[in-house]
């Protein structure tokens, strides 16, 4: 394919692309000279970390920059129109009707007050490419194209009655309205869970080849790109790293930095002795039913957690994952069952439990940013549960603090006094790590704990988590989507379904067939590095 | 020419309050100790502009007695005299010294319309943080009697308490922080709502921590810089409704001097083209133009660590 499309002609052009962007009253370059050559009907991924300048390179594609951002320096080409110097209604004409764009979260992106087909139907009107009976004649031909179901009455819908993966892909064919040449794909699948992502990826695929339109394809899933693109652009920190077209590029990656990126899945935890059967779990969850007032969102849920083991709990959105925790926690009374705590009924309420309880079990979250107060100093937010469990005060507490720093690899007089807005993401997870493991807990839940973070960034946090488990003998409750992380991390699995434990067992047994079905689907969903995956197992998924 | 010449006045006025913001600062940020002078230092010119007006207004209202050349209630000669020594701004309706009048008028309209604001602050933003954290209950019982208050016109409202339980200062102060109080209830239980759902709240939540460390240490921290902003606003309402109350009887009785009623009783003058019944209304909108310049500033510097 990509010898084909190095014959035909040259779409885009960005030539030694400078973009700054202004912090604290000064300008900082956050794109140092990217160059990029885009053919006609090619798709190219970019890839790098968070921070590396990937959607800025793709939005500045269009000749567009975020508030607070501006091209500095270069060219940006486009089918012989210099996108830099255009005037902005010459650009204004060009997007939506020559290049769309896709962006990451189709819920947020979605007018919520206006039906899809209505949103649909605005580019297409506006540029004068269709009336708007044509419009939204092709929004349903483009629908059926995409495979959602129901293309006739889909689009007079609102973006709350469709589900993420769907939305997703209604807005791919949003982009498709005017028929551009170039979309530019920002993580279009990144908050889809995996067997949605699936299907997402397969319909931007076919749609792109069957319109021959060329792609930017943004990600940090090295597995995604594989699937999508025929050239790959490794970025870091605004700068290009390697460049070549997807398979050499998976086969025979020159770069250090590329090497590191595909090697990070490699990490796995030994396997652990199995348990002793007469030993009393951790936690204990005994047939728990819960629910939010007539909506059951647990039915009859049983599993044990023991000393030094990670039970990962895997499912899609809404199988009951977080819930489950929240009854442990104690925020939210089961209707039937209880918890056990090392053999002890714990009381449903987190209200009634001592303190000593509540210490026992301590939670990690998702979201970093969220998790920490943003007003206070790490001094306090790490210093306050061992002040409050231990009784601490003064050097003590704060040798305490500055201990669980260095347990976290962080440099203690370099951090105990910053803000969390002060850290960078992976940062900020261990923070949340230290304050879990200030309490001194026999039991941890991590609640989706690598998911916001980059994959050399969550490594790292799985292997600190590997080292306090063993280090504190600790029991981990491990909540996630990601099966790749299951495989890294876990002991014992549990696969969940529409609030139900469809499958539990020991990680061997869960990785070999045979599987319940919906283990399978969960299993052969996950992106692999192949290129020829997708089309394998579509293939595979049709003949069955 | 005329309007020349004002244009050129105007710009020079403009120039003359940037160059005394620049000259407070570069004095404050070399009195003060160096944690202060590392903000200070980037503070805009208009803020230390109203930093500079404010701490004016303090002083003169500090030492009103000793800054003030003749006394409160003093007659002091004819009744609106010109601006004349030693009467440099003339005399009132009444004969006393105008000078006087609006120094002593800082210490009560601006000491009143602090106190009432800070004390309706107290109040509201305390019930506000109360309801949103503990929710249920206390919360639905607060915020519609909140509601039932809101829902009487509140210069109405003040002028039917401040009838039944008579005009005094100290009831002047209750009754508008009481009324003034509802709207910082609405603000600071909004805020705290958005506040309550994250995670770290949770994270204190299972912690174990106390109704009070919920509120002090986790809410109020990252509440605060919505509610300094509606600070500086409510202190220019509170002033005008003082002024209102004033003008209708019921607020800061004579012989107090106050900025509000000051303006009413020398009103004649203006008809005969003499600025000097706006001297107070120009203290008033001075101030308040000063307070909203350092508010702004304090939001720009709440807000700017989150980005």
């Amino acid at each position: 394919m990509t010898a084909e499309a190095a014959n035909k002609d040259i779409l885009l052009t960005i030539r030694d692309l400078k973009i700054e962007g202004r912090a604290d009253e000064e300008w900082i370059e956050i794109v140092k000279s990217v160059d990029i050559t885009l053919h006609k009907g090619e798709v190219l991924g970019l890839i790098g970390e968070s921070g590396a300048g990937k959607s800025t390179v793709g939005l500045a594609a269009m000749g567009f920059t975020r508030d607070g951002c501006r091209i500095s320096g270069g060219t940006v080409d486009f089918d012989g129109i210099d996108l830099r110097t255009a005037p902005e209604a010459e650009r204004r004409s060009l997007r939506g009707r020559r290049i769309a764009y896709v962006a990451q979260s189709a819920a947020a992106s979605f007018n919520p007050a206006h039906k899809l087909i209505d949103q649909y139907s605005e580019g297409p009107v506006e540029h004068g490419v269709m009336s708007r009976a044509e419009a939204e004649r092709d929004a349903v031909e483009l629908y059926r194209r995409m495979r959602l179901p129901d293309p006739e009455d889909i689009g007079f819908r609102y973006p709350h009655q469709v589900s993420g993966g769907q939305l997703q892909r209604a807005m791919t064919a949003m982009a498709m309205a005017c028929r551009p040449d170039l979309i530019i794909f920002d993580e279009p699948t990144t908050a889809l869970d995996v067997t949605t992502q699936i299907e997402v990826l397969a319909a931007i695929r076919d749609i792109v080849a069957q319109f021959d339109t060329a792609a930017i394809y943004i990600t940090h899933d090295l597995a995604v790109v594989a699937q999508m693109a025929d050239r790959i652009k490794v970025l870091l920190r605004g700068e290009e790293v390697e460049d070549a077209d997807t398979r050499t590029m998976l086969s025979a990656p020159k770069e250090d930095y590329t090497k590191s990126l595909w090697a990070v899945r490699s990490f796995t935890r030994p396997e652990q002795p199995p348990v002793k059967d007469d030993s009393t779990p951790v936690v204990s969850v005994r047939n728990v039913t819960a629910g939010y007032s007539s909506l059951k969102v647990l039915i009859d849920v049983s599993f044990d957690i023991h000393k030094r083991r990670t039970v990962a709990v895997v499912g899609e959105s809404g199988s009951g994952k977080s819930t489950a925790a929240r009854v442990i926690t104690g925020l939210l009374k089961p209707s039937e069952g209880q918890v056990l705590f090392e053999g002890t009924a714990l009381p449903p309420d987190y209200r009634s439990r001592t303190r000593e309880q509540l210490r026992q079990a301590q939670m990690i979250y998702q979201m970093a940013d969220t998790a920490l107060n943003p007003k206070l100093k790490i001094r306090e937010l790490i210093g306050r549960p061992v002040a409050m469990y231990l009784g601490l005060k003064g050097k003590a507490l704060t040798d305490r603090i500055r201990d669980l720093l260095a347990l976290i690899e962080l440099e203690p007089d370099l951090y105990i006094d910053r803000l969390p807005s002060e850290l960078s993401g992976g940062q900020k997870q261990r923070i949340g790590i230290a304050r879990a493991l200030a309490a001194e807990p026999r039991f941890i839940i991590c609640d989706e704990v690598t998911s916001a973070l980059d994959q050399l960034v969550a490594e790292g946090i799985l292997k600190l988590l590997d080292r306090l488990q063993s280090e504190f003998e600790l029991a981990y409750m491990f909540i996630t989507h990601d099966l790749a992380t299951v495989k890294a991390i876990a002991d014992e699995v549990v696969v969940m379904k529409e609030g139900r434990v469809i499958e539990q067992g020991p990680k061997a047994e869960m990785f070999q067939p045979p599987h319940d079905p919906y283990t399978e689907l969960l299993l052969s969903s996950v992106p692999e590095m192949d290129p020829d995956w997708l089309t394998h197992l579509l293939a595979e998924r049709a003949g069955t | 020419m005329d309007t020349i010449l004002q244009l050129l006045g105007f710009v020079l006025v403009i120039f003359a309050a940037l160059a005394l913001g620049w000259l407070f600062r570069w004095v404050a940020t070399r009195v003060t100790p160096h944690e202060t002078a590392k903000a200070l230092r980037t503070a805009p010119l208009t803020a230390s502009f109203g930093m500079l007006v404010i701490l004016i207004y303090v002083v003169v209202a500090l030492l009103a007695p000793l800054v003030a050349p003749f006394g409160e209630r003093e007659v002091v000669g004819g009744e609106f005299l010109p601006w004349e020594a030693p009467y440099y701004l003339g005399t009132d309706s009444l004969g006393r010294d105008m000078l006087t009048r609006l120094v002593y008028g800082a210490r009560n309209t601006v000491g009143i319309a602090f106190v009432t604001t800070a004390l309706a602050f107290l109040l509201g933003s305390i019930l506000g943080l109360l309801a949103a954290t503990v929710g249920g209950w206390p919360d639905q019982g607060l915020s519609r009697a909140v509601d039932v208050l809101m829902a009487i016109p509140a210069l109405i409202f003040s002028l039917l308490l401040l009838t039944i339980f008579g005009t005094s200062i100290v009831t002047l102060i209750l009754v508008i922080a009481v009324i003034d109080a509802t709207r910082v209830f609405r603000l600071a239980r909004s805020v705290a709502m958005n506040i309550v759902v994250m995670d770290y709240v949770e994270a204190a939540k299972l912690r174990g921590e106390g109704l009070l460390r919920l509120i002090v240490r986790e809410i109020l921290p990252n509440a605060a810089a919505p509610l300094v902003a509606e600070f500086g606003l409510r202190f220019c309402f509170v002033f005008l409704a003082i002024s209102a109350l004033s003008f209708l009887g019921l607020g800061i009785q004579p012989p107090t001097a106050d900025w509000g009623s000051m303006v009413r009783e020398n009103a004649t003058l203006i008809t005969f083209g003499d600025v000097t019944p706006l001297l107070p209304a120009g203290a008033i909108a001075l101030l308040t133009v000063a307070v909203n310049f350092v508010v702004d500033w304090m939001l720009h510097r709440a807000s700017g660590l989150k980005e």
